[in-house]
């Protein structure tokens, strides 16, 4: 897939905020991001100067980019999926989190996200998300000496007995980790410096042997995948932070007229969970609302609106007949309406004309979809060109089910919550 | 609340029938110990959390069967089994139509010669794994799947085509407010009120039985694709190929009473009617395809005989839900690290006791992990149930006995008469009512209540789990060693040494063997 177009990205921004805004924002010595969930692939909109001298990126590297491409293999699944659930249910969350930079390191940070509402539209158009390093209480970290103090001192020391070091640096696992091997030098400093009571009887190697596997694994596992909290200052960073963005933005959306504020405000064409969902079908599709006079769209996908030639403002709220034009027959646009009567699906085959007056051949499928109550909400009307040829091999029939099925999967699911409406 | 608690007491007692739970006899005598491989240990004899006393406080049943010697106290429960294919009939008519040729397309050898399906040869991911969804989608927001679009548009084209039993999508559903976010549905069509069926729950390997439904017997129609890996590592699609009987072809086909949008059944290599059991070569198929759709929300599970598995032809099962099961979002507290890589945690604030596995160098460490801990679960005889989840990154392992309880009378009837058959999606926190009322009055306390009857206790899932990392820890001296865990498509009857598991490591365990420990 490529990536959303510059245009998009510089056009989210721009259009929100003056020209002023991204200056200010540059001011902030906060590490930060702004995303919009309303472009196809949710992806970066704005990185602040912090965030990428913390990430090691370039601005070009990241904006246009999804914020899973900091994440890697040690990152905890469950937290990544909390956060997916926040953007969904538009709402802020703060967790812990383990980033990667581009050299691959890896760190921890307090990951923390608010939405930023459209007061027009009451939803959901931007996200801010601050990342605030966590930092290690004991700064030598690379020499093992700090954390292996605090190993030791909190679990170690009543389980080894020895009486030399020197045993210990002699019986160290040959397969040993290289970063054990490393810091060796200081934790067995670590260990003399412990003082054992004299009676003690020295280890065997089977012992030794499960000390230093012990260490190896309390240190590489305190090193990456033991969940990180962050302390009080850190989340007091996070939230100054969050609140200097927001005000920044809140303030330069004035002067665009199109004001964005941090709570929601009136109702929504869709709701933005379902905005989101939808953002991943890539083919041309409409959704209507039967219940509403006129049965207008309120959702059209991006591709509609490439096939077509419109604008999204200028179809979300008008009934489909705009697409219709002076040999368009009649008896097709009958067919349609007596299906959507009858809540039933149908497939017709249709004369549309687009934005510039040009006409096309229209294999229209429409269907019904419900949400969670089991009741239809919508219906969806997926468009294919004829003639057009999917790669992949598959029949427009059966692209064309394939994206009613993602629609009905999304509408359900995003409808489920108590917390969405 | 909880079933009949009785500490400690005789064992003369007959069980009642309890809404069609078939009877067991057992002796008097209470056997105080669990038998295991020349080792009588003496077992704790604590009450198992108040659930009510099995005889595993002492023996297992399976043990008083093993002792008695026979096959007179198998234990048994009557259910109505769920009908996943329009070609599911009852015992009766279904050895009626037995012989002679059936007369429409199944998958028999009547029919498989000229018959064509899709099929989706897939890639297989052998280095660096799990990431694949993040690899190939590194730049945008992951488009619908290919697989994704294909399983959809074909179950929406057979929903069209009225092949289902019920529009699952008119069903009402909701999460239940609360802080695990329990979903329940409400659905009166999925059950049938027909007579119920008897089903053996104390022995988790059972031998295939052609006589009994099984997937071959389905009709094409209900077949949405052949899933297979691809010969040159790339993706492949062809709209209309032919069924290869002899390259054992794994399908995807529909499950015609869905639980939710797409609920489709996975099939591994299923001219071969394999029996309902893990075997690697499978449970990495199943892996493959949740990796492939790429959805977080399109899941798989698995159930084990005596974990309410009804159909013994070995299958997965999956659909799409897009929110966030309880299951996934229940804390955990990590294990162990494998030397493979492989990271296993266990479960805790939640009602089942459980493992995930994650990680592993590669992705076979994860599966082979994750099969080898389902191998010795069924060859010792502990029904189970797994849930792949977050496109193959997280695999839940959840040993239970609810089946075994329900057969000795041991769940209060106001759980049964929901009707609720714990497998593996409602484990992860998404049950299906069949009456309304159930359904009005769900409440996250109802649902902790009843999951909490099918975990096993806090002893016995310590005792199951420390076996289990023995089993798993087994694949690192693999190489070293001769056996090998159970093969792939085999016949093999189950009692047969698999993975035979005591290496010397201070571990008095029971290698595959009749010794069944189906304790609580």
């Amino acid at each position: 897939m490529e990536p959303p177009q510059l245009g998009l990205i510089e056009q989210s921004f721009n259009s929100r905020y003056s020209n002023w805004a991204r200056e200010a924002l540059d001011e902030l010595p906060d590490n930060f991001t702004i995303t919009d969930p309303c472009i196809s692939g949710h992806p970066i909109v704005f990185a602040s100067r912090g965030f990428l001298k913390m990430s090691g990126y370039s601005r070009d590297q990241v904006v246009g980019r999804n914020g899973r491409m900091f994440q890697g293999p040690n990152t905890c699944r469950r937290s990544v999926m909390e956060i997916r659930e926040a953007i969904r249910e538009e709402r802020g969350v703060e967790i812990s989190l383990l980033n990667y930079r581009k050299d691959g390191t890896p760190f921890w940070m307090l990951f923390r996200m608010a939405p930023v509402f459209g007061k027009d539209e009451g939803r959901v158009i931007h996200f801010v998300a601050v990342q605030v390093p966590i930092l290690r209480r004991r700064q030598r970290r690379r020499n093992g000496e700090g954390l292996c103090g605090e190993i030791l001192s909190n679990s170690c020391r009543r389980e080894v007995c020895s009486s030399s070091s020197v045993e210990l640096a002699g019986v160290s696992a040959a397969d040993s980790d290289c970063r054990v091997q490393a810091m060796e030098g200081s934790v067995w400093q670590h260990v003399d410096n412990y003082v054992f009571p004299k009676d003690c009887k020295p280890l065997d190697g089977f012992q030794l042997i499960s000390f230093l596997q012990f260490a190896l694994v309390l240190f590489t596992s305190l090193e990456i995948e033991e969940k990180c909290e962050a302390s009080d200052t850190e989340k007091q960073l996070a939230a100054t932070a969050i609140s200097n963005v927001l005000s920044v933005l809140t303030h330069y959306s004035e002067s665009t007229g199109r004001l964005v504020c941090e709570k929601r405000f009136g109702p929504s064409l869709v709701s933005s969970s379902l905005h989101i969902s939808l953002g991943r079908i890539k083919q041309s599709f409409v959704l209507v609302d039967p219940h509403l006079p006129d049965i207008p769209i309120v959702y059209a996908s991006d591709a509609f609106l490439r096939m077509t030639g419109y604008a999204r403002n200028e179809v979300l709220g008008q009934n489909c007949r705009f697409l219709t034009g002076v040999d368009t027959d009649p008896s097709a646009l009958h067919q349609i309406k007596q299906s959507i009567q009858a809540q039933q699906a149908c497939s017709v085959r249709i004369l549309h004309y687009r934005k510039d007056k040009s006409s096309f051949w229209n294999l229209l499928h429409i269907s019904p979809v419900r949400n969670a109550t089991g009741k239809i909400a919508y219906f969806v009307g997926v468009q294919i060109e004829e003639g057009s040829v999917d790669r992949h091999g598959l029949s427009p029939e059966m692209r064309q089910l394939s994206v009613v099925g993602s629609i009905k999967v999304a509408v359900r699911s995003s409808s489920m919550s108590y917390s969405i409406h | 609340m909880i079933g009949k608690g009785k500490v400690g007491c005789q064992r003369g007692r007959q069980v009642a029938d309890i809404t069609a739970i078939h009877g067991v006899t057992r002796p008097l005598i209470h056997v105080r110990s669990v038998r295991r491989k020349l080792d009588i240990i003496q077992s704790n004899p604590s009450a198992h959390g108040g659930r009510g006393a099995l005889p595993s406080e002492g023996g297992s049943p399976s043990d008083l069967l093993f002792l008695a010697g026979g096959e007179r106290m198998m234990l048994r429960i009557k259910r109505v089994p769920t009908v996943v294919s329009n070609y599911q009939k009852d015992e009766g008519e279904d050895a009626a139509r037995r012989g002679g040729g059936c007369g429409r397309n199944c998958l028999q050898k009547c029919c498989i010669p000229g018959a064509k399906l899709p099929l989706y040869t897939f890639k297989r991911a052998e280095e660096i794994p799990g990431d694949k969804c993040v690899l190939e989608h590194d730049d945008n927001q992951a488009p619908v799947a290919f697989l994704d679009s294909l399983l959809l548009g074909q179950w929406e084209d057979r929903m069209q085509r009225g092949l289902f039993r019920y529009d699952v999508t008119a069903c009402e559903t909701k999460v239940i407010p609360g802080r695990c976010g329990f979903m329940a549905q409400l659905n009166e069509g999925r059950h049938l009120k027909k007579r119920p069926t008897e089903f053996r729950v104390d022995k988790v390997l059972q031998p295939f039985d052609g006589n009994k439904f099984n997937f071959t017997k389905v009709g094409q129609e209900e077949v949405l694709f052949q899933f297979d890996a691809s010969e040159d590592g790339e993706v492949h699609f062809f709209p209309d190929a032919p069924v290869d009987a002899d390259s054992s072809p794994s399908v995807v086909a529909i499950n015609v009473s869905p639980i939710e949008y797409g609920h489709v059944l996975l099939i591994p290599r299923i001219l071969e009617c394999l029996p309902q059991r893990i075997d690697r070569e499978s449970f990495l198929l199943a892996l493959y395809m949740a990796i492939e759709a790429g959805n977080p929300y399109f899941r798989l599970g698995y159930n084990s005989l005596g974990a309410f598995a009804t159909i013994n032809h070995l299958h997965f099962q999956a659909y799409y839900l897009a929110v966030p099961f309880p299951i996934e979002k229940a804390p955990t507290r990590k294990v162990t690290t494998l030397g493979d890589g492989v990271k296993i945690s266990e479960l805790f604030d939640y009602p089942v006791r459980g493992l995930v596995f994650e990680g592993g160098n590669t992705l076979q460490d994860l599966s082979n992990a994750v099969s080898d801990a389902c191998i010795f679960l069924q060859d010792n005889n502990i029904p189970h149930n797994v849930l792949i989840a977050d496109c193959g990154k997280r695999i839940f392992l959840l040993p239970q006995c609810y089946a075994e309880k329900q057969a000795l009378g041991e769940v209060s009837s106001e759980l049964l008469d929901t009707q609720v058959n714990p497998a593996v999606w409602e484990i992860s926190g998404h049950m299906v009512l069949k009456r309304k009322k159930d359904y009005e009055e769900a409440s996250e306390e109802n649902a902790w209540r009843l999951l909490a009857e099918v975990s096993l206790s806090e002893e016995r899932f310590e005792e199951v789990k420390a076996l289990i990392f023995e089993a798993c820890s087994y694949t690192l001296s693999e190489k070293e060693d001769e056996h090998l865990t159970q093969g792939a498509g085999d016949d093999k009857p189950p009692l047969e040494g698999t993975g035979s598991i005591n290496k010397g490591r201070n571990c008095n365990m029971v290698s595959g063997t009749q010794e069944c420990l189906v304790l609580q």
